[in-house]
């Protein structure tokens, strides 16, 4: 009897493959995925990432336009701040490719969790899939934040919370703590888009949507973070590097750069729609050449190198 | 000790074997009732999702690349080759107005990244039109057999087929976990930026559409192309451009193609 039960099922099994039934389990992500940075090649620039006062774009408020201009980059060489790890949403903002793993329970084979391995600048994250639920709102905000996912019609949807206090963008632009990130995990042969939406009641105007995409990769890319060492970087102990308010210095730098009017360059929601372009087309000036420093953030020949 | 259990496994093969026959048999009456009396349903009718109406982009990332035209030798985001370096270094805006190619910009490579409005549409049931203000573009996406006329001419938008694929590859999956995957030839060779990177007239072009829904109502479109040109690009740029649906068309707003602006 058992095992006459056992063949039905096998047979009904093989009908509902056959049918092209759902799997609960979604589709594959494990592997190593190379990023492909021209989507956002500003953002993800190696190093020090985007210019300094650059929020083109993002929906920020006057608390997030204020916020973003007292920082300053030399903050990441602050002692207490080399080894620091940046918040979850650095998954739609760094340079870095991802490793992604499934852990998965013994006996049934169910995954219980999509692993993204760490980088040099970032902790590991654990995406939940076993229908945990989120902390309480009182609970600790940790630097991996805490995630769930789901699939929804085979694309990964998870949803991060908990997360400490970071950034949006590479050059100081904040998300606060009670920012909540829903990426979505899009799967096209061996292309992998992740479209970020990152929600900010404290920073921003409306959702911020970012994507990226990488390439699965034959050769294996390394999650391990190497051990970190705080080394004299020019920032003595206990210095917070900042500038007053109204003082920034590079306030006017992408004007001058680029001919892109002051307007542009402090961001806004209005900024990121098509309509914008009417309000600068007057005082917009292209420049006649590229004159990026150092010249290498021109890009050329050798920047992109193909993936293996 | 070994007859009940070889009597068992028979039983149970026979079980199974009598189940897969009746299964069988029902998938194969339920394809013959689909065949005998009804038409397949239509590619339209067949959408995982519905795609139509006006979209916006939404120019969160390179922005200074996308919003306005960047300046001459600025490749920051494109895998440019030697030889396409060359060509953009040699690229001259007046030469291209004087010879009115002032759409070289608004090929199908690089269109869905410009800062446009779509108006999305079904021209029949086989046939998805989009539709660009910036530039005043057309795409025509065909799906099943269509094939081009011939003589196969090349233009800025191609020849544009469609499918709805899975992710799973084949037909495997859920109907409702398919996106839109487009392939485009006969290209005419165009910029990928507005400041003259180009791809050349061998580039191939494939593109996954995918459109999310938001729980507060709002749609998400997110366009990843894949561009190849073994000449021009050192590999193949892979870029993601996203659009939030609009609830009506007052933002619609076409423009003529412009080299300069």
């Amino acid at each position: 009897m058992t095992s006459s039960a056992i063949v039905v099922v096998a047979a009904t099994s093989a009908l509902m493959l056959a049918q092209g039934l759902s799997n609960p389990d979604g589709i594959e992500l494990s592997g190593s995925w190379a990023a492909r940075n021209f989507t956002d090649a500003i953002g993800n620039m190696p190093g020090g990432g985007p210019r300094p006062v650059d929020y083109m774009g993002i929906p920020l408020n006057d608390t997030g336009r204020a916020w973003s201009l007292i920082y300053s980059q030399s903050q990441v060489s602050m002692p207490e701040r080399i080894c620091d790890y940046y918040a979850p949403t650095y998954i739609a903002i760094g340079p870095m490719g991802l490793r992604i793993w499934p852990e998965s329970e013994m006996l049934t084979g169910s995954t219980t969790a999509w692993i993204i391995g760490g980088w040099a600048d970032f902790v590991p994250i654990t995406i939940w899939m076993d229908g945990r639920p989120h902390p309480s709102k009182y609970a600790a905000h940790e630097k991996s934040g805490f995630t769930t996912g789901v699939w929804e019609d085979d694309v990964l949807v998870t949803y991060t919370t908990h997360m400490e206090a970071g950034a949006i963008r590479r050059n100081g632009v904040p998300s606060s703590d009670q920012a909540t990130m829903t990426a979505r995990f899009s799967r096209h042969d061996d292309v992998l888009t992740i479209t970020a939406r990152i929600d900010d009641p404290i920073y921003l105007t409306e959702p911020y949507y970012l994507t990226r995409s990488f390439r699965l990769a034959r050769a294996p890319l390394n999650p391990a973070t190497h051990p970190c060492t705080v080394t004299n970087e020019g920032v003595e102990a206990e210095r917070v590097p900042h500038y007053y308010p109204g003082q920034n210095p590079f306030l006017d730098e992408l004007t001058k750069l680029y001919g892109i009017p002051q307007e542009a360059v402090l961001g806004g929601a209005e900024t990121a729609l098509p309509e914008f372009r009417k309000k600068i087309k007057d005082q917009y000036v292209r420049p006649s050449r590229c004159v990026s420093v150092p010249a290498s953030t021109c890009g050329g020949p050798g920047t992109y190198p193909p993936i293996d | 000790m070994d007859c009940p259990v070889r009597r068992s496994h028979g039983r149970a093969f026979s079980i199974g074997a009598a189940g897969l026959v009746i299964a069988l048999a029902m998938q194969g009456e339920g394809r013959g009732q689909d065949r005998g009396n009804q038409p397949p349903p239509s590619v339209r009718a067949a959408a995982p999702f519905d795609p139509t109406g006006y979209w916006s982009s939404l120019i969160t990332q390179n922005w200074r690349l996308r919003m306005v035209p960047p300046a001459k030798g600025d490749y920051i985001g494109i895998p440019i080759s030697a030889a396409g370096k060359k060509a953009a270094d040699a690229w001259d805006q007046a030469k291209d107005e004087a010879a009115g190619n002032q759409c070289k910009a608004y090929g199908a490579p690089g269109l869905m990244n410009l800062p446009t409005h779509l108006h999305i549409t079904w021209q029949d049931d086989n046939t998805l039109r989009v539709d660009t203000d910036y530039g005043t573009q057309t795409r025509v996406l065909h799906f099943g057999n269509w094939t081009p006329p011939q003589p196969r001419k090349r233009s800025w938008q191609g020849n544009s087929v469609a499918v709805w694929a899975s992710r799973r590859g084949g037909r495997g999956g859920a109907p409702s976990a398919r996106y839109l995957r487009i392939a485009t030839t006969e290209l005419l060779s165009g910029y990928l930026r507005k400041n003259g990177v180009p791809y050349g007239d061998s580039a191939s072009l494939l593109e996954y559409v995918d459109l999310f829904q938001e729980p507060n109502g709002a749609a998400i479109i997110v366009w990843t192309a894949v561009v190849d040109d073994p000449v021009n690009l050192e590999a193949p740029y892979i870029i993601s451009s996203q659009f939030k649906k609009q609830p009506d068309a007052s933002g619609w707003d076409p423009t003529p193609c412009s080299a300069g602006w």
